[in-house]
């Protein structure tokens, strides 16, 4: 069993998590995942490591409540375990000098933006980090990016924080600026990564992405994560996750997402039925 | 001299159109009644040619007549002392081709149906005796890595055990068992039987290191300088092989990989209550013609397809599965379409998977491999209705190992290129056996593998 040391709640619905995992931990690297499983009942599901440490032994990842194992999981607190924490997994991020990259960072994903921006920053290089959010309540890590970054934009699509709009509008203008970009990780939603490829291809500048498809093992046992990639097909999980996104074919990728619809609301609504029976039993108990 | 009696004893089987709806196991085993009758039959013959014929070389005769005498505890301990897995191999060992094809009684087609008592005397130990029959030998003091708990790893790891040494099995998975968990579904080989020869390795003293996956948690070279004298890797073949052709990456087609854990491992096929779906196809064509072909094809039928076929480029003769399990999959109403061959997957606006388009195939020459090579009928295009596809061509080793073990060689499809007889690589102090060394091939082939590293390794860490 795998302990959550700190459960962390940064927006309703999304959560940190910190679990003990210190073999993991000695190896993780940025951009690389963790499996995890709940139970034995549990589906095997990928998250991007957000942070790790050492010498606590713990590994941080930061997830969203979409389906229903993060449902589950949200149900966990600090003290509770979960079954399986397999990791690390996939490449790590490419960090090296490449001069001034631009980090961008759709939704919950600048948790696993952060690692990145930090060791490129290291590094030495001059970063310039775009953080967008749906609206104002579901940023965070603003603080966090800005100390890795040498500038900070935030955008959010309703305009009730920071810049109103997307993050290809940002990203489009310092591309058009006068000081060179080198090289954009854009990290998030899978349509907010096609679109961020699509602005910066026009300026020849090497977009990395960090591909989500549906996996089962993530060791590239199963074939289910296969993307394509420059025409040949790649598995995300043992060729990636990272890829460079002016390859990538976006509309696969958004249609193999798209797979278990059907079976993700008809789990979805059998989890809501057993929380609402869970709920109406501990209601009927007190009376 | 009694008569010869050629008869071999039927196992009773579920009947087609019963099981074809359930995932309980098709083949019911012996009676102890049947057992016997069947364990009298063998003439005890002094050549036993059986022996030879099995990969672990089990004391067949011996465990034979200790089970006609009734000697039940003997019997599992002659069976235990050779191979720690017998409810595994009575089930899934092609005897057919190996100990039974050599009976002296194979001649006038009256072989003893040896599968099926070394499943029976491993069923009675199960359900009769608590206590392991076979003793480990005293501490050898020495720590023994194996990576991967498939048939090869759970081989070695049990013989090293016995020989004495601390056994470490590292095991990428949740559960270990490889490929009898994942792949070999619970109507063939039941998981509370994989379990239970798990747990009877375990007993031994091996511990096993669950999610835990070599190359990336740890790499061999950390291994060996954490105290371990020898690694055995085991991790098999799990790279799956696609067909190419356009189309392939539409929703609802799978690797065998894929679909066999999402339903085996995963337990999709009892979905909602396991949280894993698969997708369920009223129209299931299956590419490839080995056991895992068949095993997909029956799972898609139980989770409750409609038309399931098997597309084989070949012809029947050339069905790579066991004959038995094509057997099954007929009765059960699998249908078989040979000498075909897909040209390109068609999907929906959705992108999913509605039609396969296909050639029909003629068999020419022979090929390197001495069958006769399948060649594309002109003008043959057809196309199938379907809307799951699943493709079971065969699997390569996965390279996460090669790649992270500076000095491993590899050879053609990735394999890791390791000594026939003793199993030893080329780096030192690692030793590989089962489908990583041979690409996809036999449990039974991988257990023999593993037995033989382990006597190796055994002799190597002892210093001889």
């Amino acid at each position: 069993m795998y302990k959550i040391l700190k459960r962390e709640d940064l927006t309703p619905n999304i959560h940190l998590y910190k679990f003990q995992a210190p073999e993991v931990a000695r190896k993780a690297e940025p951009g690389q995942f963790v499996v995890i499983r709940i139970d034995e009942r549990g589906e095997r599901i990928p998250l991007t490591v957000a942070d790790w440490d050492e010498k606590e032994g713990s590994v941080t990842v930061v997830c969203m409540e979409v389906g229903t194992t993060t449902r589950r999981l949200a149900t966990l607190g600090t003290g509770d375990a979960i079954m399986d924490f397999v990791g690390p997994l996939g490449n790590p991020t490419e960090i090296e000098k490449f001069g001034t990259v631009c980090c961008v960072s759709g939704g919950f994903a600048v948790a696993v933006v952060m690692p990145i921006a930090r060791a490129l920053k290291q590094m030495g290089n001059k970063v310039i980090s775009i953080l967008g959010a749906r609206n104002k309540d579901l940023l965070f890590w603003e603080e966090e990016l800005r100390n890795v970054s040498d500038e900070l934009i935030v955008t959010t699509d309703d305009g009730s924080y920071g810049r109103k709009g997307l993050v290809t509008e940002p990203l489009k203008e310092i591309l058009e600026g006068k000081s060179k970009v080198d090289r954009v990780i854009a990290i998030g939603p899978s349509i907010m990564m096609k679109f961020s490829a699509l602005t910066t291809k026009p300026f020849g500048v090497k977009t990395i992405v960090s591909l989500n498809p549906i996996m089962v093992d993530g060791t590239g046992m199963c074939g289910c994560c296969r993307v394509s990639v420059g025409g040949v097909t790649r598995f995300a999980c043992v060729d990636g996750p990272d890829f460079d996104a002016h390859q990538v074919d976006w509309d696969l990728l958004l249609a193999r997402q798209k797979t278990y619809l059907d079976e993700e609301k008809r789990s979805l609504e059998k989890w809501q039925c057993q929380c609402d029976e869970k709920s109406k039993a501990k209601s009927g108990g007190k009376k | 001299m009694a008569k010869i009696n050629l008869n071999r004893v039927e196992m009773p089987r579920q009947k087609p159109e019963v099981r074809a709806k359930n995932y309980n196991e098709v083949a019911l085993g012996y009676s102890h009644e049947q057992a016997l009758e069947e364990a009298g039959r063998c003439i005890q013959c002094p050549k036993h040619p059986c022996k030879a014929g099995c990969p672990v070389q089990v004391d067949i005769p011996e465990f034979i007549l200790a089970l006609r005498d009734n000697n039940m505890e003997e019997a599992v301990r002659i069976l235990k002392s050779k191979n720690a897995l017998p409810g595994i191999c009575g089930r899934v060992c092609p005897q057919e081709t190996q100990c039974e094809e050599v009976c002296t009684l194979a001649k006038k087609g009256g072989q003893i149906a040896i599968g099926r008592l070394e499943r029976y005397v491993a069923d009675w130990e199960r359900q009769h005796m608590k206590a392991s029959p076979v003793k480990p030998a005293n501490p050898s003091g020495k720590k023994v890595a194996v990576v991967g708990s498939g048939p090869a790893g759970l081989t070695a790891a049990a013989d090293l055990a016995r020989l004495g040494h601390a056994v470490t099995i590292f095991e990428a998975l949740h559960v270990a068992g490889g490929v009898l968990m994942y792949g070999i579904p619970e109507f063939r080989l039941p998981k509370a039987i994989v379990q239970g020869e798990v747990n009877y390795v375990a007993s031994l003293g091996v511990e096993i290191k669950l999610d835990s996956v070599v190359g990336k948690l740890v790499t061999i070279d950390e291994v060996l300088k954490n105290g371990y004298s020898a690694v055995f890797l085991g991790t098999g073949a799990g790279l799956p092989m696609f067909l190419g052709c356009p189309g392939e990456n539409l929703n609802g087609i799978y690797s065998a990989n894929e679909f066999l854990t999402r339903v085996n491992l995963m337990k999709a096929y009892q979905f909602p209550e396991y949280d894993t779906p698969v997708r369920i196809g009223r129209r299931v064509a299956v590419f490839g013609g080995g056991n895992v072909a068949m095993d997909s094809a029956r799972c898609a039928l139980r989770l409750g397809a409609e038309k399931v076929y098997i597309i084989y480029r070949r012809s029947e003769v050339e069905l790579p599965a066991r004959r038995e399990e094509v057997e099954n999959a007929k009765e059960e109403g699998i249908i078989f379409k040979l000498l075909t061959n897909p040209k390109q997957f068609l999907g929906d606006e959705k992108n999913n998977v509605c039609q396969v388009e296909c050639h029909e195939m003629e068999l020419g020459e022979p090929d390197e491999s001495g069958r006769r090579r399948p060649v594309v009928k002109e003008g043959s295009e057809f196309k199938i209705d379907i809307d799951v596809a699943i493709v079971a061509l065969g699997t390569t080793p996965n390279p996460l190992i090669a790649k992270t073990t500076p000095g491993l060689e590899t050879g053609q499809k990735g394999t890791v290129v390791a000594d026939e007889e003793t199993g030893l690589t080329k780096k030192q102090k690692v030793w590989a056996g089962g489908d990583i060394v041979t690409g996809a091939a036999t449990v039974i082939s991988a257990m023999g593998a593993g037995k033989r590293a382990a006597a190796d390794i055994d002799k190597f860490v002892r210093g001889k």
